[in-house]
């Protein structure tokens, strides 16, 4: 099942299990709890943050304003440090690109970073379809990969599980991938983390070609950035002897320096650290040092038509640091997978329906899936206005007309009329005042069904208000 | 000073306790309240549900209904953010759209000059305390739209906190989205309604007797979450418990 998407129910149908899971709402509410209030304290140490965050926000702004001419800047300076660049439009052809250029090694194993582009493209199963097998080696993405299960976070892919559920994965499945869990291992987080690390230990020793994604390009020197907090990417960055970096085309930032202001932006907002504990950076081939050889695919998928719309667009600012997750009321209680895709949350709700077009259940009700409270873009980084965007995207589903929208849009104009005749609204107004002790509890129809069930309806007043006004004041 | 009082459809139609109240409000600090009748509802509703043209009529008739008047004065925080925040926008597209000039114009007209009703009483009448009276054990929530993005920040509190009898108890979790959302609590309503009973097992924890806000709307997925449970716990306006004295005592 990890990793594809297709045929996802819409977002209430997936939320609905997920809901009522005591375990997994548990989990998830104690896990965005911790985070997000660390996050506000490491926040608040700067007392420049409202000022990086502008910074952050305008520099994505002029790149992807110039998007074509620093990718093509970042393609000369790659080339010219001795990497290979390589353009793919959508998932199938960055998958095929990266199967071929794995098949030119002889090799039918890779260690992979956790990165967020190869799961959008589905590339594990790409190659297992052609017998090469990737080893995710980020902890969270071995966890998951090894419950054959789905990321549901974007920087704790396994935060759905708990200690006992990880050790029960570690002992039943590490035997099959490779080195076998300990005897005897217990949930103890020290104990997980070395059953992990020595089970990793061998593929990293004996991996000949590593893949990657990346946090940042520089374009002015070609130079790829990954950010991380365990040490594994720099292992699966460093021993290969091919490393092959599938990377959105939104990555690119232009100059060094202004990469100093998302190397803060992004911890702070991610991890809550000052600082992230390993930053790799690589610029084409060294001779001597790391991989020999160097392949960047350059991925859009779905990116320039983002690029294309001018409200939604913001959403290709995103450095990918979940803190609009670990805020966002929804994804507290519905958890990641409810949401279809490798990006969860708020801001999945804004950027799968864009890469992927609103044609489908799932992507036509991700819009919907927020009560608009404003929490993520009051913690977004880069200030992406994700409330507004959600609405704009609405309004694109709205006027597709799909399920149940003709129905609404007819209910809205109604609506409309009935508040553009303020008469005819008081003669309603009046009409519900004086037949309220014969309306029912409980409310038939869909929308006034789902509301009772949970909630009692307001009493309907003995006069509406523009009545009251005009015997006592007018 | 004359001012325009915005009620705002939910509060016409559903909650006309609340804009009498604000009503009262207002004139016992020597504020002179209009209600245009023209008035209906802001547009929120169809415009958060993704049905932007639909509101423009809304706009229109909103801004002409305000048209004479210096200070328009709301108790929905949602409302003041609708018109704060994407009134501009629809007038915008509607320009991008090779449209209404007049209805861009009409949406900016209203922007400066409508106020939220704890802003208004805080920042314009300069008052904290109106002379309420309210013996009570009070909680506040504050909804998502006033938290957030009108910036409310400690004014109700301070509202309260000069009603005289009124004990203010913090409420754990504060900032957090009740789950209401306008047609959010219909279309996710498992998620809303998860939302909802935190709110509610929150609320329940600081053995207030009231649950004050400043959006009717949110107080009645709250409210009427509280009612079908039976909970010894009332949700209520802030406006009511302003208006709320010893001459004239809030049952
Ligand atoms: S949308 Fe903003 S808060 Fe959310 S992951 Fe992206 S950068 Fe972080």
């Amino acid at each position: 099942m990890s990793g594809t998407y297709l045929g996802m129910p819409s977002f209430p149908e997936a939320a609905r299990d997920a809901v009522r899971d005591v375990t997994l709402r548990g989990n998830l509410r104690r896990a965005t709890h911790t985070i997000r209030d660390k996050r506000a304290g490491a926040v608040a140490e700067l007392d420049d943050w409202g000022r990086l965050r502008e910074a952050g926000k305008r520099i994505k702004d002029h790149t992807l304003r110039h998007l074509d001419r620093y990718l093509v800047q970042v393609e000369e300076a790659v080339t010219a440090a001795g990497g290979t660049v390589h353009w793919a439009a959508d998932a199938a052809e960055a998958n095929a690109i990266v199967t071929r250029l794995v098949q030119e090694t002889g090799e039918s194993e890779v260690v992979k970073v956790k990165s967020m582009a190869t799961q959008e493209t589905g590339l594990n199963e790409a190659l297992e379809a052609h017998g090469i097998r990737a080893y995710e080696t980020d902890l969270a993405e071995l966890i998951v990969q090894l419950g054959k299960d789905r990321p549901s976070h974007l920087l704790v892919p396994a935060i759905h599980r708990n200690r006992g559920e990880i050790r029960d994965i570690f002992r039943s499945e590490m035997s099959e991938w490779g080195r076998p869990a300990p005897e005897g291992l217990t949930d103890t987080p020290a104990e997980l983390a070395e059953a992990a690390r020595l089970h990793l230990r061998e593929k990293f020793l004996r991996a000949r070609v590593g893949i990657s994604g990346a946090n940042f390009m520089v374009a002015e020197t070609g130079t790829l950035v990954v950010v991380e907090s365990e040490g594994n990417g720099r292992m699966c960055l460093t021993l290969p002897e091919t490393l092959i970096s599938v990377v959105g085309i939104e990555k690119v930032i232009p100059t060094w320096r202004d990469l100093e202001v998302f190397l803060q932006l992004l911890p702070r907002s991610s991890t809550a650290e000052r600082m992230n504990p390993y930053t790799t950076m690589w610029t084409g081939t060294t001779d001597g040092d790391g991989p020999r050889a160097f392949h960047l695919v350059l991925l859009d998928n779905g990116r320039t038509d983002t690029l294309a719309d001018e409200v939604g667009r913001q959403a290709l600012r995103c450095i990918r640091c979940s803190a609009c997750l670990n805020v966002c009321p929804v994804y507290e209680r519905a958890g990641g997978h409810a949401y279809g895709s490798v990006y969860p949350g708020p801001i999945g709700a804004i950027l799968s329906p864009q890469l992927r077009g609103t044609a489908s259940a799932i992507d036509a009700s991700l819009p919907y899936a927020s009560s608009l409270c404003g929490a993520c873009y009051d913690v977004c980084p880069v200030a992406i206005d994700i409330p507004e965007v959600l609405v704009h995207l609405r309004e694109k589903v709205a006027d597709q007309g799909g399920k149940g929208h003709r129905l609404e849009r007819a209910a809205m104009r109604a609506a409309t009329w009935l508040l553009d005749h303020p008469a005819a609204l008081t003669a309603g107004e009046r009409l519900a005042s004086k037949t309220r002790k014969l309306h029912p509890e409980r409310l038939p129809g869909p929308g006034a069904r789902q509301w009772t069930n949970s909630r009692d309806l307001p009493d309907l007043p003995a006069e509406p208000f523009r009545d009251w006004w005009k015997k006592n004041r007018a | 000073m004359r001012v325009a009082l915005f009620a705002t459809c939910v509060n016409d139609a559903l909650y006309p306790s609340t804009a009498v109240a604000t009503v009262k409000v207002l004139e016992r600090l020597g504020v002179e309240v209009d209600f245009p009748a023209e008035q209906t509802c802001c547009g929120q509703p169809q415009y958060n549900t993704g049905y932007r043209r639909a509101t423009e009529p809304l706009v229109r008739r909103t801004a002409r209904a305000f048209a004479g008047y210096d200070h328009v004065v709301t108790p929905s925080g949602s409302c003041v953010a609708m018109v704060r925040d994407n009134y501009p926008r629809i007038g915008a597209k509607a320009l991008a759209e090779g449209r209404g000039r007049e209805l861009s114009g009409a949406a900016a007209s209203l922007v400066p000059k409508t106020y939220e009703l704890t802003e208004f009483l805080v920042d314009v009448l300069g008052v904290t305390d109106v002379g309420a009276y309210f013996p009570h054990t009070v909680t506040y929530h504050p909804s998502c739209h006033g938290l957030r993005m009108l910036g409310l920040g400690d004014r109700p509190r301070r509202l309260l906190e000069a009603v005289r009898g009124l004990e203010l108890v913090e409420l754990p979790g504060a900032e957090e989205c009740c789950g209401f959302g306008g047609t959010f609590a219909v279309k996710n309503a498992d998620v809303s309604e998860a939302m909802g009973d935190d709110k509610i097992r929150n609320a329940l924890s600081t053995d207030a007797d009231v649950l004050c806000g400043a959006d009717n709307s949110c107080l009645m997925h709250i409210g009427g979450m509280l009612r079908r449970q039976d909970a010894p716990l009332r949700a209520l306006h802030l406006a009511e418990i302003l208006a709320s004295t010893e001459e004239e005592p809030l049952r």
